[in-house]
């Protein structure tokens, strides 16, 4: 209770770290009731409003489908195509800032005060922001995306009305260049998920872990705004933040575990499944699934809502048993699954082969990233705006979520630390990824003129790619089994962020309510799942990519400044 | 009979906790024992305290001020976990074994439905602890 907390000065914390003096008492705007048998801990208005507003858009988006759909889509593609300057400027400078933090000597400040000791040991931690930040990812673009780019770098340029280029091929493309257009397509690939993704969430993690650990204000969003906005944020700037910021990370949330039940089920319909796809009797547990553009059978619901039901339950359990026992453990057990998988391709894949084309590819990385990050004048329009534009909201709107996920688990560590951790290892690690996995693919097309996978659909790829090396069935079930727990941990890390957010930063929240959000992003990814919607509410959060981004120019601004009054180690 | 007698505290909500405070002070002249109060919070800012320092401090000065009212020997010990909505069992436990305890004296909500699903934090210290415990109820 506030009357308990205050009359007392504030001591110093583990070593120096600069306070932020504030009238606000964490959890005073806060209802703490009793529902029956659960206690209640919520932030009066956040928890409601955003309650309230995802049930809104559900309702929106299921009574109009066709209006919900078009008001949504169109705001994306504006958005997309209106601010991909905006986009890519703003993604350069995350990468530039934080590349500078790691070199200026303000890299030494140590999150949570000068003695601060680390909260979770370098596995743990680097695990649990992978898992969080974009495993799922990994699995549906490993294959598909060097691909595409590959695909379309080879087809080379095409020219339409007005001298502008209607092919998706990124920078000059390559065209029937085969060894060029496998480069570029690495190239880009790795462009869209190596530095600047993981700068974005750096950003967001390092500003709130820095106004939280050092500076004692409330672990939520709103806390990183305090230099710019005092105690504004505290009011209805402060609630617009947090409403915007739970918004994003629950569609954004309930919307990827909608495509990903949809990817482990055509995975185990194609794997497991009895009939013929086409014929379109193909089923799966007696239920008839297909992916349409195969085997002409119209997705059944009945697999998918079976399979959110599982995931869902699966991260309830997890969040009920915590940080600890649930999170971490399940993060750990991906990550190590996602390392053996990794590791086989690579040996059967060729290591020589794949060890070369990992710095052919870091390289051809490098010598791009130039004329591929350029915000301005761009020729590629399709490939700037329909691909990096569209990626950087995405990441983006995503910030929020994994940022105070990762600043959780980060307490401890230094600025330094910090930045080479979540920049730097995180790309190097993505770089083997897609070199193994892209790069075994695309050796199949250019040197065994194997077509399975290039032509699959996007969901089937990587086991088209993994049905040409030996033990496919074992593999494949571990692919399946990556996908279902890679959901498994960001749902169970949105909901523990949701749950902090929503209770004005409160960590110990009564458990029932991590419960209840768990369960709830489920229960809306069904219903969008089945009334339709799944679509349209993705590209909303997509839309909210745009007011993120100024959020996040303004937290470097807020970071350095909180930097710079703290002492260095 | 008890030489240390453990009380966990939640300095977020002391009003509900004056019973226990009361019972282990009372317990602790009888015998002439010590009193540890144990807290549990996690590093990230809380209601409580800003920090873990400040919050060692919150607790340090609750300890002083029940060794002054009640006459008493009293320590403090403020336990730091990453999930406190979750840990606290478990870092009582372990808080339990750590001090030395040989009785717990804490408060406990009223039973409900929901405790068979979900045991209450009394409940699993009075299983679990290798030393007495004496729930009191709020």
């Amino acid at each position: 209770m506030a009357e308990e907390t205050t009359n007392q000065g504030i001591p110093e914390p583990e070593g120096h770290s600069d306070l932020i003096e504030t009238d606000y008492e964490i959890g005073q705007d806060n209802i703490e009731a009793k529902i029956g048998p659960f206690g209640l801990d919520i932030h009066n208005p956040v928890f409601l409003i955003s309650g309230l507003s995802v049930v809104l858009f559900v309702f929106y988006s299921l009574a109009l489908p066709e209006q919900a759909a078009s008001a949504f889509e169109t705001a994306k593609s504006y958005v997309i195509t209106t601010f991909d300057f905006f986009f890519l400027s703003a993604a350069n400078i995350f990468v530039l800032f934080c590349l500078l933090l790691i070199v200026t000597p303000y890299g030494s400040v140590r999150l949570g005060g000068a003695d601060a000791k680390p909260d979770y040991g370098y596995i743990g931690w680097f695990a649990m922001l992978f898992a969080a930040g974009m495993g799922i990812g990994l699995l549906f673009f490993g294959v598909s995306e060097p691909m595409s780019h590959f695909s379309s770098s080879l087809a080379g340029t095409s020219v339409g009305e007005g001298g502008v280029r209607t092919d998706w091929a990124p920078a000059g493309a390559a065209g029937g260049d085969e060894a060029a257009a496998q480069r570029l397509g690495m190239a880009a690939t790795i462009f869209h998920w190596g530095l600047h993704p993981w700068a974005i969430y750096a950003v967001v993690a390092l500003a709130l872990a820095l106004f939280s650990y050092n500076k004692g204000l409330p672990l939520t969003l709103r806390s990183a705004f305090y230099p710019i906005f005092g105690d504004r944020v505290w009011g209805w700037t402060g609630h617009i933040i947090d409403t915007l910021a739970v918004f994003a990370t629950l569609f954004g949330l309930a919307t990827s575990l909608g495509f990903g039940a949809e990817q482990a089920a055509s995975g185990l319909t194609f794997l497991f499944g009895s009939g013929d796809a086409a014929e379109g009797t193909r089923s799966f547990l007696g239920i008839t699934y297909g992916n349409s553009d195969e085997s002409g059978v119209a997705n059944n619901p009945a697999l998918l809502v079976l399979l959110i039901t599982g995931i869902t339950a699966i991260a309830l359990v997890s969040v009920v048993r915590g940080l600890d026992g649930g999170v971490k453990v399940l993060s750990e057990i991906n990550m190590g699954l996602a390392a053996l998988l990794l590791l086989f391709v690579f040996f059967v894949g060729g290591p020589i082969f794949l060890i070369t084309l990992f710095f052919d590819s870091l390289a051809a990385y490098f010598q791009n990233i130039f004329a591929l990050s350029n915000p301005f004048g761009r020729e590629d329009v399709n490939f700037s705006q329909g691909w990096t534009s569209f990626y950087w909201a995405w990441w983006i709107s995503w910030s929020p979520f994994v940022g105070m996920f990762i600043a959780r688990v980060s307490r401890g560590r230094t600025v330094r630390e910090f930045v080479i951790c979540v920049l730097l290892i995180p790309t190097l690690v993505c770089v083997l990824w897609m070199t193994v996995f892209g790069g075994t693919a695309l050796n199949q097309v250019v040197a065994e003129g194997y077509e399975g996978a290039k032509n699959a659909a996007l969901e089937l790829k990587l086991f088209y790619m993994l049905s040409q090396l030996p033990l496919a069935t074992i593999t494949s079930v571990v692919g399946i089994i990556l996908v279902v727990v890679f959901f498994v941990t960001s749902s169970d890390s949105g909901s523990l962020v949701i749950d902090t957010i929503t209770a004005g930063g409160k960590v110990d929240a009564p458990v029932s309510q991590r419960v209840f959000w768990c369960v709830f992003e489920g229960a809306v990814a069904i219903v969008l799942l089945i009334g339709g919607g799944l679509a349209s509410l993705q590209a909303a959060v997509i839309a909210t990519g745009l007011p993120f981004t100024l959020v996040l120019l303004l937290m470097c601004f807020a970071i350095w400044k909180g930097l710079v009054s703290e002492r260095r180690a | 009979m008890f030489r240390k007698i453990m009380t966990p505290v939640d300095l977020g909500h002391l009003g509900d906790l004056q019973k226990a405070l009361q019972v282990s002070a009372d317990l602790a002249r009888h015998y002439d024992a010590e009193v540890v109060y144990v807290g549990v919070s996690a590093a990230a800012p809380s209601a409580t305290a800003h920090n873990p320092a400040e919050f060692k401090a919150k607790l340090t000065a609750l300890a002083n001020e029940q060794a002054q009212t009640h006459g008493i020997k009293t320590s403090a010990d403020p336990v730091a976990c990453h999930d406190p909505a979750k840990d606290v069992d478990d870092a009582l436990l372990k808080a339990s074994r750590d001090t030395g305890a040989d009785l717990v004296v804490m408060a406990s909500h009223m039973p409900s439905v929901l405790d068979y699903i979900w045991p209450s934090n009394g409940g699993k210290i009075a299983e679990h602890a290798k030393c007495s415990v004496m729930v009191v109820r709020g």
